[in-house]
Order: C-alpha cells, then sequence, then structure tokens
C-alpha cells in the first residue's frame, strides 16, 4: 500500500518568475533525491544567506525563553509521555474525542487516505456552493495536497498566513514548518506582492510593517465574506473535545470564527488525553516554535457554540500513512510530534540546504524520519523495499547525527536514534533483495559507510572498488544504497573528515559556519 | 465514513499488537514534575508587576488603576478615537459611563449572541472594550472566555483597538494555573491573546499589526 499523496496542480511554472517549484504531484514526494537536490541548494547563494540569517535569529529567541523556564526539563519529560500515552491509548482517546465533538454539534469523518480526506472537505464545500474558502496554514491540509484537490473542482483555497501567501502567491512551496517563506528576504517578499496581488500599493517598499499592512488589507474582504474556513489542529484534547489552534497573526481567529461553516483537518495523532495537558503543550509549544513566551493568539473551541462562531463544525480525522508508522515500535515516536519547528532551526544540513531539499512538506531532521515512514510501501518499515526509485529512501542519510534536533525537541523525540534505525533498513532492506555479488557488495558498502575512515580505506580495496566498477581506486558511484552516500560525495572521502567539514570546503564556507564541532564522524556507530 | 472509521481503528489496534484493548506500554507513567504555581499569589504585587512588564514587552499599553478608575482609565485610552465602539451586552454599565454620550462623541454599541452585530458593523466600529477571562503573568497573556462581559469572539477581533480591564484578583502567574481554572468550562470557546497580532514571517522580523487589533490597551483595576 502506498499513501497518496495529492493531485497534479494545473498550472505550470516555466512562464513564472517566482515559482522555481511547481506543486508537486506528491507532497511527501517531490523532486530530485536529497543529496542532488541539496547539491542543487547549495548553488544558490541568495537561498543560504536568508536561511542562515533566519535560522540564526530564531535559534538565539528560542534558546533566551527556554533558559528562563526553570523547569522546562520537567515540561519535556512530561510532553514526553503525554504523547506516549496517546499513542499507547490512541483507539479509546479518539473515540472519546468522537463523542465529545459530536456531543457539542460537531461532525466527525474519518479518512484512510489523502484521497478520501480531499474528498470529504471537498463534499462539504460543494454542499455550500462556494467557489473559495479561507484556510489558515496546516500541515496536515499541506500533505493532503487540498488546495490542489480543491483546484480541481473549482474552489479557490486562500491562503491567510502571511508567510504561506507569499508561497502562494509565487506559486512555491513551503519550505518550514513556522515560516513557510523562510527562503525569502523582504525584497523578494516586495516583488511578489507588486507581481502578483492585485490590491498592493503600487509605492510599496520593502518594510515588514507595510508588507504586512498589504496583507492585512488584501484578505480583509476575503475574511468579511468567507462563509467555508478550513484549519488544521495544534491539539485536540480528547476528555472535552476542545480543538486548538496556536497562531500569530489573527488571520487564524479571522477563519475560525467569522464563516458560518469550519472544516478541520488532524491527523489522529494530535490528542492529548485531558483538556489539562494542555498547561503543558502551551509552553513548550511557543518558546520552541517563535521563540516567545506565548504565541499572540490561541484559540480553543469545542464544537459548535450557538452564537458564537461557526455554526457548522465539520472535523476530519486523518490517517494518512501514520497507523504505519505507528506499527513501528522504534519509529513510532515521530508522531510525538508537535511541529515546533526547532530541530530545523538547528540542524546544521537544514540550515545549508532549506526546506526544498528534502522534497516533502516535512523538511529538515523530523522530515528526515516522518516521511519516509509515511510513505513506506510496507507498514512501519520505512522506505525499505522501495529501493532506489524513491527520492525519500536518501531522506534518513540528510543528517550528520549530530544530536542538536533531540536536545531542542520539546517532546524529545530521539531523531538520531530513528535515524540511524531507518538507515539500518534501507541497507538490509536492498541486500535482502539483489543476488551476488552485489548483494555482497552492499554489505561491504554499508560496513564502509558505518565509519568515515574505514569508508576511506575502503577505496583502496581493489576487490571491492572491482566489484563496484571503480579501477582508479576512486568509489565514485556505490550502487545503492551506497549511492545515497556517494551521491553527495563524488571525491573520495578523506579520513576522519567530518561530514560537517566536508560540507564546509565543498561550499566555500569556513567551518566555523557550522558552530562548534561536535566531533561526531557521520557514521552509523556516532550514537 | 463508517468503514473508514472501522478501518483506521482496525489499523492502529493492529499497529498497536493489541487486537483488544490498548494499554500504556509498561514502565511507562507520565511524571508530573514541572511547576503548577508561580512564586506569586494571584493577584499578588508581584504577579501583577510581572504581567505589567510582559505585556509591555510585547508592545501592549498597560494602565493600573484603582477599580472605582476603570471608567476614567477607559476614556482615557479612548479619548484619540471618535465613532462608535462596541461593547459586549454583559459589561458593567458603570465602566462606560465616561464614554457613552454626545458629550464625548462617541457611542457605544451593545453586542450579544442573541442580538449580533454583523461583520461589516464590527469592521467599522473604531474599538472594542471587554472584561476578561484570566491573565497569565510569566507569559503576558489575557484569555477571554466568550461569557457576556468579554462577549462573542468576533467583536475583539474586528476593530482596530482592543480595551481589555482585567481584575486583580484574576490575574496568576503560570500556565497551568490558568488552564486549571479554564478546565472548569473547557467548552467555553477562549481566545488567548498575547499582545497585539503579530507576524515574524518576513526575516522573523516581528511586526506588530497583522489581522487582528493592532493596538491592545490592557487596563488593570487593582
Ligand atoms: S521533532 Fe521535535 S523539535 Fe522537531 S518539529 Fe517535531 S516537536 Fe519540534
Amino acid at each position: 500500500m502506498t499513501t497518496f499523496l495529492g493531485l497534479p496542480r494545473t498550472r505550470r511554472a516555466d512562464d513564472e518568475p517566482f515559482g522555481p517549484l511547481p506543486h508537486p504531484r506528491e507532497p511527501l514526494r517531490w523532486g530530485e533525491p536529497f543529496p542532488a537536490a541539496a547539491r542543487q541548494a547549495l548553488g544558490n547563494g541568495q537561498l543560504r544567506r536568508n536561511l542562515a540569517r533566519a535560522t540564526t535569529t530564531i535559534r538565539d529567541k528560542r534558546a533566551r525563553v527556554v533558559d528562563e523556564v526553570p523547569d522546562w526539563e520537567a515540561l519535556r519529560d512530561t510532553g514526553s509521555a503525554v504523547k506516549q500515552r496517546v499513542l499507547a491509548e490512541l483507539p479509546e482517546l479518539l473515540e472519546r474525542l468522537e463523542e465529545n465533538v459530536t456531543a457539542r454539534g460537531g461532525v466527525v469523518h474519518w479518512a484512510r487516505d489523502a484521497a478520501e480526506a480531499n474528498r470529504i472537505v471537498g463534499d462539504i464545500v460543494a454542499a455550500h456552493g462556494v467557489d473559495e474558502v479561507v484556510k489558515v496554514k496546516s500541515m496536515a491540509t499541506q500533505e493532503i495536497g487540498l488546495n490542489e484537490a480543491l483546484a480541481e473542482r473549482g474552489v479557490a483555497a486562500i491562503e491567510t498566513d502571511l508567510a504561506e501567501l507569499i508561497v502562494q502567491l509565487s506559486d512555491d512551496m513551503p519550505s518550514h514548518f513556522l515560516v513557510p517563506a523562510i527562503h525569502r528576504n523582504r525584497t523578494e517578499v516586495r516583488d511578489i506582492f507588486l507581481a502578483r496581488m492585485a490590491d498592493a500599493p503600487p509605492d510599496l517598499t520593502d518594510a515588514p510593517r507595510e508588507l504586512a499592512a498589504a496583507a492585512r488589507a488584501h484578505l480583509r474582504r476575503k475574511f468579511l465574506t468567507a462563509q467555508v474556513a478550513i484549519s488544521g489542529a495544534n491539539f485536540a484534547a480528547a476528555d472535552t473535545g476542545t480543538i486548538g489552534v496556536v497562531e500569530s497573526e489573527g488571520n487564524g481567529r479571522m477563519c475560525l470564527t467569522l464563516p458560518q461553516t469550519l472544516v478541520t483537518v488532524m491527523g489522529i495523532e494530535k490528542l492529548v488525553p485531558r483538556f489539562e495537558d494542555l498547561e503543558v503543550f502551551l509552553q513548550l509549544l511557543p518558546r520552541s516554535s517563535t521563540g516567545e513566551r506565548m504565541n499572540p493568539y490561541t484559540s480553543l473551541w469545542t464544537g459548535v457554540t450557538p452564537g458564537d462562531g461557526p455554526q457548522e463544525f465539520h472535523l476530519v480525522l486523518l490517517d494518512n500513512g501514520r497507523t504505519q508508522v505507528l506499527a513501528d515500535k522504534v519509529g513510532r515516536s515521530a508522531l510525538h510530534c508537535i511541529r515546533c519547528s526547532a530541530c530545523l532551526n538547528v540542524c546544521p544540513v537544514y540550515e545549508r540546504v532549506g526546506g526544498h531539499a528534502y522534497g516533502s512538506v516535512y523538511p529538515g531532521p523530523i522530515g528526515a524520519i516522518l516521511t519516509p515512514q509515511l510513505t513506506g510501501p510496507t507498514g512501519g518499515r520505512g522506505t525499505a523495499g522501495a529501493g532506489h526509485h524513491d527520492p525519500n529512501a536518501s531522506l534518513p542519510f540528510a543528517s550528520t547525527l549530530c544530536g542538536a534536533c533531540y536536545e531542542v525537541c520539546p517532546v524529545k523525540i530521539d531523531i538520531p536514534s530513528i535515524l540511524v534505525d531507518l538507515r539500518a533498513r534501507e541497507v538490509d532492506a536492498d541486500r535482502g533483495r539483489r543476488a551476488d555479488p552485489l548483494a555482497a557488495a552492499m554489505k561491504v558498502a554499508s560496513w564502509a559507510m558505518s565509519d568515515g575512515g574505514r569508508f576511506a580505506r575502503a577505496e583502496r580495496l581493489a576487490g571491492v572498488t572491482h566489484a563496484l566498477g571503480g579501477a582508479d581506486g576512486v568509489v565514485r558511484h556505490l550502487p545503492f544504497p551506497g549511492s545515497l552516500w556517494t551521491g553527495s560525495r563524488d571525491l573520495p572521502v578523506p579520513a576522519r573528515q567530518s561530514f560537517r567539514q566536508w560540507f564546509a570546503t565543498r561550499n566555500d564556507a569556513g567551518p566555523d559556519d557550522f558552530g562548534p564541532d561536535d566531533g561526531h564522524d557521520d557514521g552509523e556507530e556516532a550514537r | 465514513m463508517t468503514a473508514a472509521r472501522d478501518d483506521v481503528m482496525a489499523r492502529i489496534r493492529a499497529a498497536l499488537d493489541d487486537p483488544g484493548q490498548s494499554r500504556m506500554p509498561p514502565g511507562v507513567v507520565v511524571p508530573r514534575e514541572y511547576r503548577t504555581a508561580g512564586e506569586h499569589a494571584p493577584g499578588s504585587g508581584g504577579a501583577l508587576d510581572l504581567l505589567t512588564d510582559r505585556l509591555i514587552d510585547y508592545q501592549a499599553h498597560v494602565l493600573r488603576v484603582p477599580a472605582t478608575q476603570v471608567p476614567d482609565a477607559i476614556a482615557e485610552v479612548l479619548a484619540p478615537l471618535a465613532g462608535q465602539v462596541v461593547a459586549p451586552d454583559g459589561l458593567d454599565p458603570a465602566w462606560l459611563r465616561e464614554i457613552d454620550g454626545d458629550a464625548v462623541g462617541m457611542t457605544v454599541l451593545r453586542d450579544s449572541r442573541t442580538a449580533p452585530l454583523d461583520n461589516a458593523t464590527l469592521d467599522r466600529v473604531a474599538a472594542v472594550i471587554t472584561a476578561a477571562r484570566v491573565a497569565i503573568a510569566d507569559t503576558g497573556t489575557i484569555v477571554l472566555d466568550g461569557e457576556s462581559d468579554q462577549g462573542r469572539r468576533a467583536i475583539t477581533l474586528l476593530p482596530d483597538v482592543h480595551v481589555c480591564v482585567v481584575r486583580a484578583d484574576q490575574v496568576v502567574q503560570s500556565v497551568p494555573e490558568a488552564v486549571r481554572l479554564l478546565a472548569a468550562h473547557a467548552e467555553r470557546p477562549q481566545t488567548w491573546v498575547s499582545g497585539p497580532s503579530a507576524t515574524s514571517d518576513i526575516e522573523l522580523d516581528r511586526v506588530e499589526g497583522v489581522h487582528g487589533p493592532r493596538t491592545l490597551h490592557v487596563v488593570i483595576a487593582e
């Protein structure tokens, strides 16, 4: 079974100055495999400058507000354990949520995959006879390609989050959970608005304040007239049926309050058992994501409140590969993720290549473990079995295993360990599929890949290089999955040179750009 | 739909390796070692000082006055404005006595769930005045829960200026204190407000004022 991941878009990118990325057919599997996409991204100097600036700013902000919380580690411990409990008790909790939402006048729908979710939402919208809906930024709806699916049915989905609007106007793809247009600087944003926003003031400057004001004016009319809104959810409390959306701009409040009909699409893992658990997550999330003590606005609602807000509420509970992740006892903790994006902001690989290189709406370290598991063909086995035709097979290799992501994760997801586990499976799966002598070569390759020094020595092993097709003592192309390695390393890898150092020298930036080297060589033994 | 529900449920149960009841993995208890209260008692001077500091940090305007001077404080912050303002119908009428009437050139419109103003009207009013449910000092957050002195969510969203009156005894220090209080009526629609609306979407520069009210005045009644 493969997870359905969206529809082709109809517009083309060729004639569009801002849209280097046509909307993909599959929001969780697009573009080239990571090594090739990363190499391309590394050649884009503007992108790297924008990213470096943004991730540095947000890392500092986060560190400041986390440091002022004396019980931060205790909150993380609770957050992690609560999420474990949620997965262990998922059937009962979902039943309770459904009961409580229904009791308060909401309608609960279940979707096995993206196509089903898109159909449910599309039918609700069609029943209201509208051709336009307003949307709050939501990872789940991006994951299922909802906007494209609605477009197929003649419905325009207007993104109302500023960054999401920038992405939508420029026909681009998001590259970050929190700041989807993190790869754009203010001047690029101004140019996009001037070119694509019909009512943008002609004398618009690139001051963020002016750009925000232009977005406010542009969207206000839409908010006042929209009849249907679509949102995701950050949390849902099973014991009360309360749903929560955390945001900054007020576009979320507009969507959640003004239209008469609200449709919320939520992954089945977004639950917390009790309303009181929000006291933990509403501390962990804002400080980890925007680096604020609290985000400007949080909306919590329970079904329908007569006379206040939407009078029709639909909750779509989405599987789309999540049960497959759940079946894996190691990988399932990827479902604890609260999408704060802290792991993206601290990741040396993300900082260099940006979100697009991951070829998924879920980029960065969490994307590297979640995407291949969500799209894997065999339940809970990651991409193992998909082979090198699947670009997602390279994602678990898109990391230096430096461990920074684990340290900042508010729910303590051990991303490096899961990466190692997924890598091992790629290697095993491929070995199992191949006949000798390639299987033997794979075995050597996987062993060699586990250690930089060994890898360098392996180049000199005549028997190995011969089996791998090289005659000059240089390994340029290992067969899959070694190709995942050589795909981004077409030079001999010097002994004991860390991935970070290699990365730096390849891109004429000093190694200092990566921050302190933790001394880990890239390799399976690093943790 | 039912089939989808059954399928998803069956997949979850299969994934958890447990055809009957799923259980917490053995040995995993949820630790709760975090603080459930701050060092400042609700309504104490320390809590109010902290709240004031955090609100100002997020560019809200703060006025601390004795409870009897709330009407004057409201009049003071609204002085630069003219025309219509809106208040929920459960708001203490005494609070509005300094601003309602021809003398100050201002009209107070009342809004309720049963007699709501339309969105176009709300979009035109100059300001909204409400009470609050609870305020969190640590984070500079004010929570509204839609009761009749705070009103429908739309009235605190469309006007460009929000004047919110917080009583000192409603100020707690920590997030857990507030959540436990709110849990008594979790079903009420809640809006947590921390400063005016803002965005950091362009180069992560915080800019106050996007879609929600661009100005937030908090009147703390001591
Ligand atoms: S994995 Fe952890 S750090 Fe990364 S986005 Fe999810 S919750 Fe945040």
